[in-house]
């Protein structure tokens, strides 16, 4: 079962919203189809996005992914952290895998995003 | 998953174990492979490089060819030298078009004097059939496509040998195989059958390749695995196989060679032999060394945090120079590396390689980018930047 803590989108990502701050990362599920993450590029912080904007990407050894904005703002923070040891993707994608912080622009969007039971019929089981 | 992958592919001995063991299963080359385990591509690739990892590559094609005059017939169709070499002996080459484009690049295998196995890419496997039946002789050679038959199985890492010596079923050959210097293979004895073992391989680690009856390739896999848990024996998928050779410099039909590469361009010049008896494509590749290539394999380094992969274009300034033919992570080297097809001579200043609409600063590198990690490796001799 997928953590019901946070909403995702059909790219697999998952957003966890706390207060006015989102942080994003990419699904176990994203992950474990990618395979060994080598490379993460992040977006730049304090720059703005709109929702569904390739901001970064996320490279393995046998593909490539773009990662996109799951809702519109301005970017707080990235992690550092995945840049040097992009494994954590794969390792802990939830919770030391993060990818980047967003103030949300507009909190609306939230809803045009799929819950845990959703995201859970679009992956199967 | 399984049920949604195309009906038509071709399965070999060991799909079912693959998918009973965390396989995940690809369309390749017209057959269903692993294309990695659950412990993923980086993990299986470290396990070859300090351990031993197993291969199921029984998708290659296998050619038995016979007779007394297929010594000949066969070295008339290949770059290296097949005439005069010892029984057991392995020998890398290319098979060319008239024109020295490559039809596909192989091992052709003396088994015995009038015996000998080629064997190829299983997608060209079909086309090197035909082109064989196209050339053969009226009489003196004779040739059987054994490929869905014979299931193959690599063992390579330096723990390779310890490995096989554990086997109850080659104990038979233990010493002989123990024996095999680097491009040699024998027949092995099992039971009722004739396996043949070479110390042969596509990692650049020391390793063994054995041909078997596909029915008997399940219960050696399991053997294998099982004897060499202590030993960190891993089953390893195409992906890490990839990786494996990319680092060590070894070609892939449909990257650094095709039709329209020249085994002179790819840099399997060592493998082309203009001292030797006529062979299709020899008059080609000769005025190509004679007149100078034009484009040459060559090794780049990508700055950023990015792959160049295939199809990747290559600038020097503003202007187009090559394109990419592999481009990966280099697990052992941490670093993003490609193989390229550049002009010669490449023109001076700084070059580039665009990848997803923008160009990252590249340099030319050494490669292999591993050096050759087995003695006497000659696909893996280091060809420095022009």
């Amino acid at each position: 079962m997928v953590a019901d803590d946070r909403k995702y989108t059909e790219e697999h990502e998952w957003i966890l919203v706390e207060g006015e701050t989102g942080t994003v990362g990419v699904t176990e599920y994203a992950a474990g189809e990618l395979g060994d993450v080598v490379f993460v590029e992040l977006p730049e912080v304090g720059g703005d996005v709109n929702i569904g904007d390739a901001v970064g990407t996320i490279e393995s050894v046998k593909a490539v992914a773009d990662l996109y904005a799951p809702v519109s703002g301005e970017i707080l923070e990235v992690n550092e952290a995945i840049v040097e040891s992009p494994e954590l993707v794969n390792t802990d994608p939830l919770e030391g895998g993060w990818m980047f912080k967003v103030r949300l622009a507009d909190s609306s969007e939230l809803e045009r995003l799929l819950d845990a039971k959703a995201y859970q019929g679009l992956i199967g089981g | 998953m399984v049920s949604e992958i195309e009906p038509t592919l071709q399965r070999t001995s060991l799909s079912a174990w693959h998918e009973s063991h965390g396989g995940r299963m690809v369309p390749f080359a017209g057959f269903l492979m692993p294309v990695q385990y659950a412990t993923g591509v980086l993990a299986e690739h470290a396990a070859v490089r300090e351990r031993v990892g197993l291969f199921d590559i029984s998708h290659m094609g296998e050619i038995r060819i016979s007779g007394e005059g297929a010594e000949a017939w066969l070295d008339g169709l290949v770059t290296n030298t097949l005439g005069g070499i010892a029984p057991g002996k392995v020998v890398y080459t290319a098979m060319c078009r008239e024109d020295g484009g490559v039809l596909d690049d192989m091992l052709v295998y003396r088994l015995a004097a009038a015996d000998w196995l080629v064997v190829c890419n299983a997608v060209n496997r079909v086309k090197i059939v035909a082109w064989l039946r196209d050339h053969l002789p009226a009489a003196g050679a004779r040739l059987e496509d054994v490929s869905d038959a014979t299931a193959l199985i690599a063992v390579q890492g330096p723990q390779a040998l310890p490995l096989i010596e554990r086997s109850g079923t080659l104990a038979g050959s233990r010493d002989d195989i123990a024996g095999l210097a680097f491009y040699t293979g024998l027949q092995a004895r099992v039971k009722d059958d004739r396996w043949i073992v070479s110390r042969t391989g596509y990692t650049g680690e020391r390793g063994y390749e054995i041909y078997l009856p596909a029915a008997s390739a399940p219960a050696l896999w399991e053997e294998l695995l099982a004897r060499g848990a202590d030993l960190g024996a891993v089953p390893v998928g195409l992906a890490a196989r990839d990786t494996l050779r990319f680092e060590v410099g070894y070609c892939l039909y449909g990257h650094e060679l095709a039709e329209d590469i020249s085994p002179l361009e790819a840099g399997i010049g060592w493998a082309v032999k203009f001292k030797k008896a006529p062979y299709v494509g020899l008059e080609a590749l000769r005025r190509q060394k004679e007149q100078g290539i034009r484009r040459r394999l060559t090794g780049i380094e990508v700055e950023g945090r990015a792959i160049a992969r295939q199809g990747a274009t290559v600038l020097a300034g503003e202007r187009a120079v090559g394109r990419v033919t592999s481009g990966n992570f280099s697990p052992t080297l941490r670093q993003s590396l490609a193989l390229a097809l550049l002009e010669q001579p490449l023109p001076a200043g700084a070059l580039t390689v665009e990848i997803r609409g923008r160009r990252l600063p590249c340099r030319v590198v050494p490669h292999p980018f591993l050096p050759a990690r087995v003695k006497g490796d000659p696909r893996a001799e280091r060809e420095l930047p022009a």
